[in-house]
């Protein structure tokens, strides 16, 4: 850390603040007027990358010898239709579902891969930006894993919950969905009804938020790790230097467990949601 | 961990990434992923039928020699049967023309013995006649005798 070098409080809160329209650091919990600039473009670039990648080998996909290239996401496009043909018992629905859980898988894992990068490297780029544009570095706030910000994967989660509800309407009827709502999980005795809605609402509820939460909560922790050792090796001792070496390689590695792992579980989680809306209680 | 319009933002990009790869990325792949399957499946049936046929090829090049060999051994004996015939009847037409010079020859034989014979029976009256005469010094009238001279004749025979 160069110059008047901040302390590790504020290095580490410094690199967990958003850039947002606002130019500083979001006040309440909950404020809708507030837009995370960092993470719509990253998670926009990436999202762009994603569908552009999968474009660029559906546009050259033969039937005769693939490339590697193509190869790859024949793969992964193989591997998605077989969970999603097992999960969703509805071709019509999976003609939707199974590519948005392609686009799903990739664009996480992609923007979880930001993690991968060294913690400094964007955020001080953007800083010198920042600065050379006449702006205070100490205010020039960069977040380059999107999936590390809760707004972003309870975004995504939502747009599972709204699918989830549109295909509980499509495959039941409005009046089949309600009666599920008040009938189900517990039986159709009217004193039931209020205690089945209720379960049903939590239901939704627990699922979205832990949705976004669980992916969240990995990112943001693994994100934080990375500072951490980062905050090891600005000790700039030999101990700091070994440290911020070998704890980064090891947590890096076990970090591309987590970043695939993640990306899976997301894309499972969400043909398993979409899939049960399939389903009556 | 602030949950603000970001959310919203990102609910909308999720569905138009969604919808995106629906539309152009999803439907070519797994047409190429079917058809590449379906190939490999008529393939794989191409190479069944192709190993069933050499089995049967095989089978009916062996049946083709086994017939060509019985066909070759049918003409070989034919031949030799032919053949064996013409010696045959050349043996036989050889013996039968050497039995036909031997008669011939013998005939020929027959009839210069009695040629020869015939010369020696006239010589033989005249010298008979010719010796009375010496014998008797006196002319013999062979017409006197001629009688007895075609006894003689006859006797010598």
């Amino acid at each position: 850390m160069a110059g008047n070098a901040p302390t590790a409080s504020e290095y580490v809160v410094h690199h967990l603040t958003h850039l947002n329209n606002t130019g500083h650091a979001q006040k309440n919990i909950v404020d809708w007027s507030v837009i995370n600039l960092d993470t719509m473009f990253y998670s926009l670039s990436i999202g762009l990358l994603t569908v552009f990648l999968l474009w660029l080998a559906a546009r050259k996909a033969t039937s005769g010898v693939p490339g590697r290239f193509q190869a790859i996401v024949e793969l992964l496009v193989d591997m998605v239709a077989d969970q999603a043909k097992g999960i969703v018992h509805s071709a019509e629905s999976r003609r939707f579902v199974a590519p948005l859980a392609l686009t799903v898988f990739v664009w996480i894992f992609l923007m979880n891969a930001m993690d991968l990068l060294p913690v400094d490297l964007l955020p001080r780029v953007w800083e010198w930006i920042y600065a050379a544009g006449g702006g205070d570095p100490h205010h020039a706030y960069q977040r380059v894993v999107a999936t590390a910000d809760l707004s972003a994967t309870l975004g995504m989660s939502c747009g599972v919950l709204l699918l989830c509800l549109w295909y509980n309407v499509k495959i039941k009827g409005v009046s089949g969905w309600v009666h599920e709502l008040f009938t189900a999980p517990f039986g159709a005795h009217p004193l039931l009804w209020p205690v089945n809605f209720a379960m049903q609402i939590i239901e939704f509820l627990a699922k979205t938020i832990s949705h976004g939460m669980r992916l969240f909560g990995n990112m943001y922790a693994g994100e934080l790790i990375f500072i951490l050792i980062a905050l090891l090796g600005s000790t700039a001792t030999v101990f700091g230097f070994l440290g911020h070496v070998v704890a980064g390689t090891i947590w890096a590695i076990f970090h591309i467990l987590i970043i695939t792992l993640q990306a899976f579980i997301f894309m499972m989680l969400t043909l398993v949601y979409i899939g049960q809306a399939h389903e009556g209680h | 961990m602030n949950l603000n319009a970001t959310l919203i933002a990102q609910l909308v990009v999720f569905f138009i990434l969604g919808w995106f790869t629906m539309k152009f990325v999803w439907p070519p792949i797994v047409k190429a992923l079917d058809e590449r399957a379906k190939k490999i499946a008529d393939g794989l049936a191409a190479a069944d039928k192709a190993k069933a046929d050499l089995v049967l090829a095989e089978k009916k090049v062996v049946e083709e020699l086994r017939k060509a060999r019985e066909s070759a051994g049918d003409t070989r004996a034919a031949a030799e049967k032919q053949a064996a015939k013409l010696i045959d009847d050349a043996r036989a037409e050889a013996a039968r023309l050497i039995a036909k010079a031997r008669e011939d020859a013998e005939a020929e034989a027959g009839a210069a013995a009695q040629r020869a014979k015939e010369a020696l029976r006239e010589q033989v009256a005249a010298l008979a006649v010719a010796g009375a005469e010496r014998i008797l010094r006196k002319e013999i009238n062979a017409q006197a005798h001629v009688e007895l001279l075609a006894n003689l004749k006859q006797e010598l025979q």
